[in-house]
């Protein structure tokens, strides 16, 4: 091998063609120029000036455009109103929600005000990272919202969330088909019994890849718990020295017996959709090969956005048990960061932006039900359109999803509860496993978390 | 080669092909999913028969991702986030990949180990503390913090690119600059330079295309709406429990995929260009 003349040492990806240092020093000017005035402008930013007024930083997960509004405009309307302590609204993402509040909470750099969920809230309340709002809510908040709410955002007997949306869990049906059927409608009064339920979806289903219901189980766990409490189902138990204990009882089967039967026995649910998200079965149900989907009372946004023209839908109660109505949920929250300076601010800021006629915008922004008791009242909540009446007369059904304060739920629902029940809903296992998995192996994880 | 390729008959080559062919729809099916469903309306989105070309195209998603979320805003940070980024970690893997090729010794076989160990750590482990440096450097929600960060974690895999590239070029090419008389820097930048330059650009990409994704440590790094970076907004798009805004999503999506491909586009043929071509004689 030997070397060729140095100085003709070619563009490697243009061996004959001619240098154009031209373009590359001009090419090498501008990212230098970008560079440079990337850092510039980045290194002027900083986090703006003391003019004495307090600034409380408020990090809200609404995602979607009316809500987002509804957001804004209160925050608007706060500091148009409160020009000594001004909001700054920051958006955050239910994605990656946890995490990111975790690492803020660790660096001291948490947002005052915080947006969450009930079930999201156990890990950094007993962590001391959120303030006890007991002491610092006003009576009329208080008092507006129902014990039951509280109950999800109660930890150690402190309040750490101001639980303000939620949503249960409904029946959207293809209303015509319904009809056609000749089934009774059920209503919040008389609703179906779970027996009832899977006999009627016996009857919708036709056959040829038409089923009477389309269970999105892709997260089974918490369908399963909040639904089995109208069963009586509680699967976690305090004992007398008040640590928590799984138990699968005779109430806590119907459900997912329902479910697997309706799978695997009666095929009047699709088992392609146990591995669903509740969005995923949507083009299924208006494309008409699905008389029912359980989903959140908000998906009704979805329908109405998409739902092809004509396509008439319907919201029902989900099937009632030994309990009624009742089912878990998990709501929405407000929290106050302990680390916050201003914490009294905030809980003002707080009491203003769930006002009845605040909450009700935030609920209709949402699609969601309000915890507060006057905002269930606004005519706005109780009209036939788009069937926000159904869901407003659940409201009182609804009470705290299980296990959302034990400690070790997390472990034991991605590890444990979720392979099995979705093992059991495929029938691949049956009812004893399934009992074994969930209680056996389920106790051996809340145990390390409770010695 | 030539005797190689007419060794490969027919029905090889129509296999290898056919393989070729795809591979190839199998990486571009869901970029164009994410085309033809950014300009589709939402009640075509919920169709339980999809079509490929949208039955009444629109450019409403497009409306409403700028409406609603601050696109231009979040691109410029992740470019000048990105760009730097890439600049930077290769101004500093350049002379470290070279030392590191050149002298083998026990330091630079202990860096190159440390290299291999710094690509173990996963994201959630140094999180924590890396917020809690850059907190006491005042760099929490600041592009140069995020820069610092997204350089640091460029760095190991970019050096050990350089490393291979360095060593791909033969040392007599030096050799025989010094016999010439090239000083050592004239050598480096004549003969060397102008030969790493694929491995560079190479390098630079894929320090580009990392930090321009990447997601967690913008997301929690950056707290004000004005210096968030493009993947952070595009999970505004998102709700709870999987639900998305599909079409805005996808329009937004799309339209961040863009400067990658173009980036790409247009540095493409100095990676895939023959490196030494003409270089060498044998």
């Amino acid at each position: 091998m030997r070397a060729e003349g140095l100085m003709r040492a070619p563009r490697p990806d243009r061996p004959d063609h001619p240098r154009r240092p031209r373009r590359s020093r001009t090419l090498a000017a501008v990212l230098a120029l970008v560079t440079a005035c990337g850092l510039l402008s980045a290194c002027s930013d900083d986090d703006g000036g003391s003019d004495g007024r307090i600034t409380l930083r408020f990090q809200s997960l609404a995602w979607q455009k009316e809500s987002v509004d509804a957001n804004k405009e209160l925050v608007r309307e706060w500091n148009a109103t409160h020009p000594d302590v001004r909001v700054e609204y920051v958006q955050g993402s239910w994605t990656s929600v946890h995490d990111q509040l975790l690492t803020s909470f660790e660096g001291g750099e948490a947002p005052d005000i915080i947006h969450d969920a009930s079930d999201d809230l156990a890990d950094f309340a007993y962590g001391g990272y959120l303030a006890d709002l007991g002491e610092l809510l006003p009576r009329r908040l208080k008092s507006d919202i129902p014990q039951a709410s509280w109950d999800t955002a109660t930890f150690g007997g402190k309040v750490y969330g101001v639980p303000f949306l939620q949503e249960p869990r409904v029946l959207i049906a293809n209303a015509k088909w319904l009809r056609e059927s000749g089934a009774r409608i059920p209503t919040p009064e008389k609703p179906w019994s779970w027996p009832e339920f899977r006999s009627v979806t016996r009857e919708l289903t036709e056959g040829k890849g038409k089923f009477g219901v389309a269970w999105p189980l892709k997260e089974p766990v918490s369908a399963t718990l909040n639904l089995s409490l109208s069963t009586g189902g509680k699967l976690f138990h305090r004992r007398a020295d008040g640590k928590a204990e799984i138990r699968f009882e005779a109430a806590d089967e119907v459900l997912p017996r329902t479910v697997h039967d309706q799978v695997n026995v009666d095929r009047s649910a699709s088992s392609a959709t146990l591995g669903m998200g509740g969005s995923d079965t949507l083009p299924g149900f208006f494309g008409g090969k699905y008389a029912m989907v359980p989903l959140g009372f908000s998906y009704r946004q979805q329908i109405a956005q998409q739902a092809p023209k004509g396509f008439d839908w319907q919201v029902l109660p989900a099937p009632a048990g030994a309990d009624g109505l009742a089912q878990g949920v998990s709501p929405q929250t407000l929290s106050v960061a302990e680390d916050s300076p201003h914490k009294k601010e905030a809980a003002r800021f707080i009491d203003f932006f769930l006002r009845p006629a605040n909450m009700v915008r935030l609920a209709r922004g949402d699609w969601m039900l309000p915890t507060g008791k006057e905002a269930l009242k606004d005519p706005a909540l109780r009209t036939e359109k788009d069937d926000w009446a159904i869901g407003t007369a659940l409201a009182e059904h609804l009470r705290p999803a299980p296990a959302q304060s034990v400690r070790g739920y997390p472990e034991w629902m991605d590890k444990i509860a979720t392979p099995a029940l979705q093992e059991y809903y495929s029938g691949a296992i049956g009812m004893d496993e399934l009992r074994e998995r969930l209680v056996e192996d389920g106790n051996l994880v809340l145990k390390r978390y409770q010695r | 080669m030539s005797s190689r390729t007419s060794r490969t008959g027919g029905p090889a080559r129509a296999g290898q092909y056919l393989a070729l062919l795809a591979y190839l729809v199998f990486l571009a099916f869901p970029f164009l999913w994410l085309i033809s469903t950014s300009f589709k309306p939402s009640r075509e989105l919920g169709s339980l028969h999809p079509t490929w070309i949208p039955k009444d195209p629109t450019l409403a998603n497009y409306r409403q991702a700028f409406d609603e979320q601050p696109l231009l805003e979040a691109a410029g940070n992740s470019l000048v986030a990105a760009l730097t980024a890439a600049l930077v970690a290769v101004v500093i893997a350049t002379p470290m990949a070279y030392v590191m090729a050149r002298h083998r010794t026990l330091l630079a076989r202990a860096a190159t180990g440390w290299v291999v160990v710094s690509q173990a750590f996963p994201f959630v482990l140094v999180i924590i503390p890396l917020f809690l440096v850059l907190k006491n450097l005042h760099l929490i929600n600041s592009l140069p913090g995020l820069i610092m960060v997204y350089v640091v974690w460029a760095l190991p895999f970019a050096l050990w690119m350089l490393v291979g590239y360095v060593r791909a070029v033969p040392p007599e090419l030096e050799e025989a600059a010094a016999v010439d008389g090239a000083s050592k820097l004239r050598t480096l930048v004549s003969v060397t330079a102008p030969l790493l330059a694929p491995g560079i650009v190479a390098t630079a990409l894929f320090a580009f295309i990392t930090a321009w994704n990447e997601f967690f440590f913008a997301l929690v790094l950056l707290k004000t709406p004005e210096k968030q970076t493009l993947p952070v907004v595009l999970t505004h798009f998102l709700g709870a429990e999987g639900a998305a805004d599909l079409g805005p999503l996808a329009a937004a999506a799309f339209l961040a995929t863009l400067p990658s491909l173009v980036v790409f586009a247009v540095i493409q043929k100095r990676i895939t260009g023959g490196m030494l071509a003409g270089a060498v004689k044998s």
